[in-house]
Order: structure tokens, then sequence, then C-alpha cells
């Protein structure tokens, strides 16, 4: 919403300066996005007298001109065509900034010739985009004049950011009466004429809606206005309209623009010679189109309200009108439709037709009822008063619908819930300011809101205008009691474990990126997603279609951009949700993180190590770990998903429901197609499966420690290539639990003939005293036994 | 020989060993079962008993002496073969380690830790709710009727309809968890709600998803005036500053009834922003009381129960307190960005040892 000082000062009487205004505006909740003053822009720039303007002796197509200026007489070389003698123009002397470039202007020989000051266009001061010649300042202002106020550019232009609750705060008498119950002027009453008709008008209006759709347009209120000259509006309507960037287009139509602007009062004008017969309003039929006033065309449905005339919809109602009917220089019979729109209805038609219009935003938001007969008669006179003519009695059909609703003020309640402390007197007077009628009754007031206030709807409502009026900065600071003297933990276990993670791996070396939460559906289905329920249905770019599977695709596709900028070796990890379906359940916490490359790089001491599946196998158990959960509560199978390098991936999990983490090698396909360089080692762990801790309290169980030296023995097994390394780890511990308290894989060799030696350090605890040598040949041997069983394996000779 | 000879030559000897070997050589020599010295005990069973009585002494005063110098050259001799070996270990210290990776905290989750160390102080839970809603909890609870305008003006992300006609959304703001609280927790309720949003919009300053921390307040009499005092809390302990001006305007939220958006003072300086000082302000959040709607419509009487509601942007505080010019390189996960605006692992914001 945008006006000008002195408009808004046609209906508030006010002595406030701009930056008064513009507070106040702020704090009453109308955000002032902009003040543009041309006064302060345009100050070193004034209006001259061109006394002699000829051709340039030495260039055919530049002009020299005699200036009379305010610091005398100066001789000015000007390629302007339109530079003529005895024009008044805008000068700029030397020393003065040029707007446009930002270089300030000196005195330059042209062609031979003196150039001492400079006629501007109004491209040059950043007024408009024209450049085809120099201003020519329409009036008769003494050199000297500022040329902000020789061009009606000193009435300063709010621009007000307008919330979606305020269809009043659209036109500006809205806004002036919201100043005004602010204290910053007082609200000129409304001029509201009342037009004698003269003749009965000879196009008659009918609502025709289905019954129950009658609020799709409950009121129409028209006028005929027979021998109308249109033409140009007045010079002061359309400077109004040009500084809130409206172009003017012939008087009738500025006239409908003003009051739209002015009262938020969206009308229309029909040339009355081309309407044929009767009006009416009513629902689109299948298949009707309009060539609507934006020079399209569009095809409507039923549902949508049309204004009709014998052949079919001449307008659609609230939006935008149509061709056929429009005004022109030529128009002499006009007929006005002020009507009400329902504002679902005209949000819902606008959107489907993609049209925005003033009307639209205005009718959509909820415009004052009541407010529509008033409208017309402004309007009305106003065509009167510019375009000459003789207005017909009123048309009207329907009526206005009643908007009446009424709602208590407890005199506590503004204190309660806005927590200000405001006088009962001035809290009533706020309300009648603003439009309520309001009656004292006990312990508070009966509001009945004003017709133009559709968003005032409880007592809540009532509170925030006492609260907005009187200002927010008024409310005092109350602090909030504390709940406890020393604050009590507030994060949840899997929070906890959020940070844990988070902070683990950046320990472990990985940077932590956020990434976007969807991607293409390619890659989702490539990491086992892109089902229908999690595609987008209006995604925004080919690159964010479905919502992510999994973290690694979107870790992976960084890990391609990095390696583009020439990055190798990193770790990149991130801790978030990912969607397995669209209901709240499947969405999961996980951790993600990949490996990209070398794990240990060239350096001067050693060689290059690349990044394998223990690596992301460590960083699986550390976080786990670091989320209190035990390495041996795990079972380690050699399955992974199919993103994974299906010999080179394993999974960790509590029983095969329960799958906590994978890890592994990217599989050298997925690399490819993603274009990253591999090897990449990732994981990813699913945080919500990890068991909540099982321990309570704070104490650990007792530290129970032998005095006696643990040994440690080696064995080496000949095994098939087959057997897991866990097998041997299992079937050495199950000896003995207790006494058996380590065991170990520390070498794997590979023989010929499909097996493999495993080698075994194995770690037995004495309790009661130390053991014989016996007693460890007795436990070894049973060990060998055990091994053997379990796997077949052989010792190595 | 004699004594006095024998003890001369022998020192000379132990002397003159070069190496351990030599000196063993030497002890062997002369203190061997046949060594030089040995050797003279054999002569005192011919003596009288008063020669073998001296020469006896003096006999083992030389073994003491020869075995004592024995020790002394053997010590130095180790001496000097350690202090050659010393001499020939030395390393290039100039030289660099061994390569350790170097990890970062996102600035988004810094500052997630930031937020929650500040308002768990004040007895904030931290809640949560899913980034895949249902129009109700996105949308008509927190009072917005389907043909509401500002419903319109959130840039919503949509998935397929369904075959009963319904279908889901990403949800827009982190508002919904508002209702999912206050349906599951009975009054008083204090929540933040950080998380993942998602508008349909994508352009310098903004991204298709980005993070938001609602919070509310739900009991008898938390008012205005109790919002205002957090948000102006919050704002000096988040932005470590002792004091900061802030304007509260009026301003309209479907959700809240009084509502009120909050700019906090600031200053540009060659394009960086400082806050506490200068005369610019900077809107940061929008808030207000609970609208009587969407308590009703999370199942609370708004004649018994009231409170607040606030929404803030995450990404957004995290620029402004941590001078980051750009949203988009948030999600960027370009690792020169990682590594400038991250955090150190045990950077771990705390009230007692200071937030960043």
């Amino acid at each position: 919403m945008k006006f000008t000082l002195s408009w808004l000062k046609d209906h508030l009487d006010t002595s406030a300066t701009v930056d008064e205004i513009a507070a106040g505006l702020l704090g009453i909740g109308l955000e002032v996005e902009e003040i543009s003053d041309k006064t302060k822009a345009l100050a070193a720039f004034t209006v001259a007298h061109v006394q002699k303007a000829e051709k340039h002796p030495n260039a055919d197509k530049l002009r020299l001109c005699v200036v009379e200026t305010k610091d005398g007489v100066k001789q000015v070389v000007c390629g302007a065509p339109n530079a003529r003698t005895g024009m008044k123009a805008i000068i700029a002397l030397p020393g003065v900034t040029i707007p446009v470039t930002g270089a300030v202007f000196a005195p330059a020989t042209i062609r031979g010739v003196e150039s001492q000051a400079m006629m501007c266009s109004e491209r040059e001061l950043m007024l408009s985009d024209e450049h085809d010649g120099i201003i020519d300042v329409q009036g008769d202002w003494p050199v000297g004049t500022p040329a902000a106020q020789a061009l009606g550019l000193d009435d300063p232009m709010f621009y007000v950011k307008v919330t979606a609750n305020r269809p009043d705060a659209l036109g500006l008498y809205g806004i002036a009466r919201d100043l005004a119950a602010k204290g910053l002027g007082t609200l000129k009453p409304l001029a509201a004429p009342s037009v004698k008709g003269t003749f009965d008008s000879p196009i008659g209006v009918t609502l025709d809606f289905p019954k129950g759709d009658e609020k799709a347009c409950p009121l129409f209120v028209g006028r005929y206005i027979r021998g109308v000259k249109n033409g140009p509006s007045p010079a002061w309507m359309q400077q109004r309209l040009k500084a809130i960037g409206l172009r003017p287009i012939s008087a009738l139509v500025d006239i409908t623009n003003y009051i739209t602007f002015a009262y938020a009062r969206p009308l229309h004008v029909f040339d009355a010679g081309k309407v044929h017969g009767n009006i009416t309003a009513r629902f689109a039929r299948e298949g009707e189109t309009i060539t609507a006033l934006d020079n399209k065309s569009y095809t409507l449905a039923p549902g949508m309200t049309v204004i009709a005339d014998e052949k079919g919809p001449e307008a659609v109602g609230g939006i935008i009108g149509g061709i056929p009917s429009c005004c022109t220089d030529g128009t002499v019979d006009v007929f006005l439709e002020a009507a009400y729109f329902d504002p679902v209805r005209t949000a819902a038609t606008g959107r489907k037709l993609g049209i925005n219009s003033d009307a639209r935003y205005r009718f959509e938001r909820g415009i004052d009822p009541a407010f529509t007969p008033v409208g017309a008669e402004i309007a009305t006179q106003m065509i009167l008063d510019l375009c000459g003519g003789e207005a017909s009695h009123p048309v009207i059909a329907g009526k206005v619908p009643d908007t009446k609703r009424t709602f208590t003020l407890r005199k506590t309640r503004v204190k309660q819930l806005g927590g200000l402390d405001c006088p009962w007197a001035d809290q009533l007077r706020i309300l009648r300011a603003l439009g309520f009628t309001v009656t004292e009754a006990a312990g508070g007031a009966s509001c009945i809101p004003p017709s133009w206030r559709p968003d005032v709807n409880g007592e809540a409502d009532l509170v925030e205008e006492i609260c907005r009026i009187v200002g927010l900065e008024n409310i005092p600071f109350a602090e909030m009691t504390r709940p406890h003297a020393v604050a009590r933990p507030v994060l949840t276990p899997l929070q906890r474990r959020m940070l844990t993670t988070r902070r683990t791996l950046a320990a472990r070396g990985f940077n932590e990126a956020v990434t976007y939460a969807f991607l293409p559906h390619s890659l989702a289905e490539m990491f086992g997603g892109g089902q229908k329920e999690l595609q987008l249905a209006n995604a925004i770019s080919s690159e964010l279609t479905d919502m992510r599977p999994s973290l690694l695709p979107n870790l992976l596709a960084a890990a391609a951009r990095n390696l583009a900028r020439g990055h190798a070796g990193f770790a990149l990890s991130e801790v978030g949700h990912a969607y397995a379906g669209d209901q709240p359940k499947d969405e999961t916490l996980r951790a993600g993180g990949i490996r990209q490359g070398e794990a240990v790089s060239r350096q001067w001491q050693g060689g290059v190590r690349l990044v394998d599946a223990f690596d992301a196998k460590a960083d699986c158990l550390a976080v786990l770990d670091a989320c209190g959960m035990a390495a041996s509560t795990l079972q380690v199978v050699n399955t992974a998903p199919a993103w994974f390098h299906p010999g080179r991936s394993g999974t960790l999990q509590m029983g095969p429901q329960n799958k906590i983490a994978h890890f592994g090698e990217i599989h050298p396909k997925i690399l490819a197609a993603m274009d990253v360089k591999g090897p990449v080692a990732a994981f990813e762990i699913v945080l919500n499966l990890i068991p909540a801790p099982r321990q309570k309290g704070t104490a650990r169980p007792a530290l129970v420690l032998s005095d006696l030296m643990s040994v440690s023995r080696d064995f080496a097994f000949v095994v098939d290539d087959k057997v897991q390394a866990a097998e041997l780890v299992k079937a050495a511990r199950g000896v003995d639990k207790v006494t058996v308290t380590e065991a170990q894989v520390f070498d794997v060799f590979k023989l010929a003939d499909g097996k493999t030696s495993l080698a075994l350090e194995v770690t037995l605890q004495p309790r009661d005293k130390t053991f014989t040598d016996e007693e460890i040949d007795a436990l070894s041997a049973r060990i060998v036994a055990a091994v053997t069983k379990a796997t077949g394996g052989t010792l190595r000779g | 020989m004699s004594l006095e000879t024998l003890e001369r030559e022998t020192l000379a000897q132990v002397d003159a060993a070069a190496d351990e070997a030599a000196l063993e050589a030497v002890r062997v020599a002369a203190l061997g079962k046949k060594g030089t010295i040995s050797e003279q005990m054999k002569g005192l069973g011919a003596m009288s008993p008063d020669e073998r009585k001296n020469f006896g002494a003096a006999l083992n005063l030389l073994k003491d002496k020869v075995t004592e110098a024995i020790a002394t050259r053997k010590a130095s001799l180790a001496d000097k073969a350690l202090n050659e070996r010393l001499a020939r270990e030395t390393v290039d210290v100039t030289l660099p380690v061994r390569g350790e990776g170097r990890g970062t905290i996102h600035p988004v989750n810094q500052v997630w830790e930031e937020i929650v160390q500040i308002f768990g102080d004040l007895g904030f839970a931290v809640a949560e709710g899913p980034h895949i809603e249902d129009d109700f909890h996105n949308f008509d609870a927190l009072n917005m009727p389907p043909e509401h305008p500002a419903r319109q003006e959130h840039d919503t992300f949509y998935f397929n309809e369904k075959p009963d006609g319904s279908r889901l959304v990403l949800r827009t703001h982190t508002s919904p968890v508002q209702i999912r609280t206050m349906k599951t927790q009975a009054p008083p309720i204090r929540i933040i709600a950080p998380g993942r949003t998602f508008r349909s919009d994508s352009d310098m300053t903004h991204t298709p998803m980005f993070n938001q921390v609602e919070g509310l307040v739900i009991d008898e009499t938390t008012h205005m005036g109790h919002l205002k005092w957090v948000l102006h809390e919050f704002c000096k302990a988040f932005f470590e500053v002792n004091e900061v001006r802030m304007r509260f305007r009026a301003s309209h939220f479907p959700f809240t009834e009084p509502s009120m958006e909050v700019d906090i003072q600031c200053s540009w300086k060659d394009g960086q922003v400082k806050i506490g000082e200068g005369d610019s302000w900077l809107e940061i959040l929008g808030s207000g009381m609970v609208h009587p709607n969407v308590m009703k419509a999370s199942g609370l009487d708004p004649a018994k129960v009231q409170g607040f509601a606030f929404g803030m942007g995450i990404d957004r505080v995290a620029m402004l307190k941590y001078g980051i010019p750009d949203l988009r390189a948030f999600f960027d996960s370009d690792l020169r960005w990682l590594r400038h605006y991250g955090f150190r692992s045990l950077n771990v914001p705390t009230l007692a040892g200071g937030l960043s």
C-alpha cells in the first residue's frame, strides 16, 4: 500500500512530521517498507529559464543555450531535441552530483564551446527511464525553485506493508483512522455525498445465484451516468497515482483506481454503450471466456462470479474487467459498479485464473461491505465533477450483508493478556477511535467491531487493538519465574545422543554438513527411496524432487562438488533425518559419514593408506560407544544395502530386525554414477534404534580387580576362506568367559587352496592363584579344540 | 711379577679397553679362573702364616681395585656408546606431523546448542515434530483455514494427493510442534522446538530448506510482558552483549493474538553486521499470545490458560552472530566454508563456560 503525505492529509488533519508518522505506522502494525522523499535527493537541482536556444556553431545536433539560473546566466551546450527558447528546465550547476552516474558535474568544452551547466533528463535524475529529452518543467515556477517542488515531487511517498488481516488499511482512509487513534492527528469526517438521480437507469441489475450461494455477491450498487466526457484526469490526480506507481489511463479509470487506494473500495466502470441489455451477477457457465483488461483471454468455470450482460461475462467479479465493455476516450455513457464479492470465492477464482489485481487483493482480504453504497456515491460525484454528465437513480440489487457481532472486553483483560497498564477510559477511547461501538457494562464493555474490521473476532483481538495503539514498547518487561533454582536437564536421551554423535564425529575428523532433506528422484531410487508418497508435487527444481531415504546420497553429492573443487582425502558427516515413508514414525534421526580417498596421506615418514570398510566400521563403533552401547552387544553381519560394495560392507545389528548401522565401501557403480572418485568408506547409523540405557542412578557397578597378572597366548589357525574371524573369537571366548577375558585376531594371511591363516591373541586371567604351566597348556588345548570344532580350522604348525 | 707391577699393568689394560668386549677380555685375563690375579692365589699355600696374611690382604685389595676399575670403565664405556647413539639419533623437528583430520561442527548445530543452553536454563524443554506434516497441524489448527490468504503466502511444498483427497505438506514452519505439544502435554508448558522447515522459495536470501526455532509457553498467567522479557534476555545472552535495544512492533500472524514482530539494534560496517550497537534495525522474529482458536484446536480451554509463542530463524541468527554472509552456503557443504565457519569438536557451548 502506497500513498503520499499530501494525500494522507486529505483525510488526516495533522502537523506530524514524516518521521513521526513513520514511527507511528511502524508501532501500530503498519510496517513502513520505504519512504521516498525526493526533496532530499533533488535538493541540489533547481528550475532554470532558457532565455535563448540556438544551433551550436560547430555541431548540427547540439544546441547552444543561454540559461538563467539561480547563480546567474550560464552558457549551456545541450543535445536534447526539445531544448528551446523560453522553456523552463532543471539545471545542474558545477559541483552537483548527477544521480544516475554518481559523477560530479564540471564545466566542459564541447565542440569548442564551453558548457557551464547541464540541463537534466528524468533518467539523469533517476525519476524514470525517460531520456529522449530534457525535463520540460510545466507551470510558472520562478528560477531557483527547488526541482522537487516544481516537478510535484515534494510530496513524500510512504510504502506500507499491510498484514493480511487489515483490508481496511488497504485504503488511505483506514490508515488515517489508525493514525488518528494513535494520536497523530484528527480523522477528517468522510465527505460522503448523496448524488440526486434524475432518471431511471436503462440498465437493470439482477443477482442470480443458486440457493445457498447468494453470498458470492450479496450486493450490487449500480449507477448510470450519461453524457460524460472522458479524457485525461486532472494533474493532481495523475500526480498522486504516479507517485504510488500507477499509470494514469483516463479520467474514468483513474477515478476507480483513486477510490480503490483512497477508500479500499474497488469499482468498475462499463461503457454503457457497449453493454448489451441488463446486467446479471452470476456464476460463470462452463466454457465461457473473457478477454480481460490485461489483454489476456481467460476460460471461466462454474463457481467463478462474473458480471455479465446478455451476451456474456463482461467482468470477473472483484478481480478484473473485460475489454469489450471497457471505457475509452470515446465513452459517453457509463455504468458504474460497486459490488461486494465473497473473499474466499474471489481468492479461489483469482488463484485459478492466475490474476493478481488491486481489486482481488482487497476483495479476498475482505473489504467493508457497508461502504458499498457510500463508495458508489463518492465515485458518482467524482465522475460528475471530472467528466460532467448526469446520474441516474441508483440501481441496487441485494443488501448489505450483516456483519454485526458483539464481544465483551473485561476491564482486567488488557493487563492479564497484554501485560499492559492502560487506564480503562483510554481503552474505551481507542476502541471508539477505531470505529468500534462500545457500551460499558458491569466489569467491562460490550464492543461491536466496525464493518471494515473482519479480523476482529474475540476479546483477544480487542486486547490487540489497545496494545498496538498504545504501543508495544509501553508494555513493561515481566520476569518469568524459574521452575527450579538450578536448571534441570531438558534434553531427551535421543537429543543427547544427537549431540554426542555430532561431536564424536567431529573429534574423529569429520566436517559436519547440513544438506537438503530432498534430492533428485534418480538418486532417491539408487538409495532405496523414490516412493510415490515421498515425491513432492510442486518441486522447485529437478534436483529437489524426493525426500531423502538416506543421508548418504547428499553427502556423496557434496563429495563430488568438493572433489571438483580440488579437495581429496576428506570426511563429511551429517546428523539429520531421513524418510522411509510419509508418516511421523517413518522419519528417523540418523548419523551418516563418508571418508573419501586417502585415510593416511603421503607423508615423509610413511606410505599412503586408502580408506576402507574398517574406517567406517570404526566410526560406527565410536559413535555407538559414545552413545553408551557396548560393541559386544552387537552382531556384525556381512550384508548391507545395495549401494555398498557387496564384499566390503556390513551391518551392525541387534538381531535381524534391528539393523542399527551399515558400513562399508560405497559401490563403485554408485560412485561412477555420482562422479565421485573412490574409494569412499561410508556409514549410516539410525540413532532412534539404539536402545535406551538400562542403568538407573549414577553409581557404577563395583570394580573388581585381580592382583594376578594375566597371561597372553598366540594361536594361528588355518581355516577355510569363508570362516569369519568372529567365529574364532566366539569359540575361543566360549571356552570359559571368565578366564578367557579377551580374544582378538591380530593377523590374517591368505594361503593357497582357499585357506586363510588367522592369528589369535588370547588373554587368560587367573582368578585365585597364578596359572601353572599345566593349567595353561590345558586351557590352550581346550581353546584349540573349541576353535577346531566351531570352524573346522587346524592349528598351524 | 710383583703385585705392584700386576696392579699397574692390569689397571692400564682396563683403561685401554676400547669397548665392552675388550673390557671383558681384560676381566677374564685378570680375574678369571686362570687369570693373572687368580694365579697369585696359588702361591699362598707355600707361605708362612704371617706372609700369607699380608700377601692375602694385599691380593684382596688388588682384586677389589681391579673389580671397581672394571665397573667404572664399563659404565663409562656404556655412557660413551649411548652418547654416540644419541648423537646419531637427531631429527629435523620442523618436519610436519602425521596428518589428522580437523573436524568441525556446522554453525547451525552449534547455534542449536547455544539456543538450547539459554532456554534450557529457563526450563524450556526441546520438543520435536515430523517434517512431513498434515494440513491440520501445519495450517488448520494454527487458525489458517484453507481459504486463508496467509496460507497462500507460505510457499508450501505439497506431496501428491492421496486417494482420499488429502495431501501432506512439508512443514512450512515449526509451529505445528506447538499443536503436537499442546495435544499431548498438560499445561504448564515451556518448550522450544528447533528444526528444519521448508518453503518453495529459492533466491539470494531464501533456501527451500531452513531452520527455525519455535517457542511456546502455556500456563495461567504468562502475558506479553513475559514474552518481551524472555526475548530480551535471550538476545542479550545469545549475542553475548550486556545490553541490546529491541523494537517491538504490532503485527499479524494467524496463530497469535496479539501479535508482535521484533527487531534488534545493529550496525552495518563494511558489509559486517554488529548486534547491540548502531542505529539500524534487523527483524529477527515473530511472536505473540497464542490465539484462542489455536488452543481450542489443540484441546485446551482458552478461558483457563494462556501463553505466548514465537518463531525465529536459526540460520538467520547464526548469520548475524557469526558474520556469515550467504544463507545458501549453509547447505552447500563446501569444505572451505565448513572449515572456516565450523566449530571445533570440544567447543561445546555452556552457560558456565560461555556460548561461543
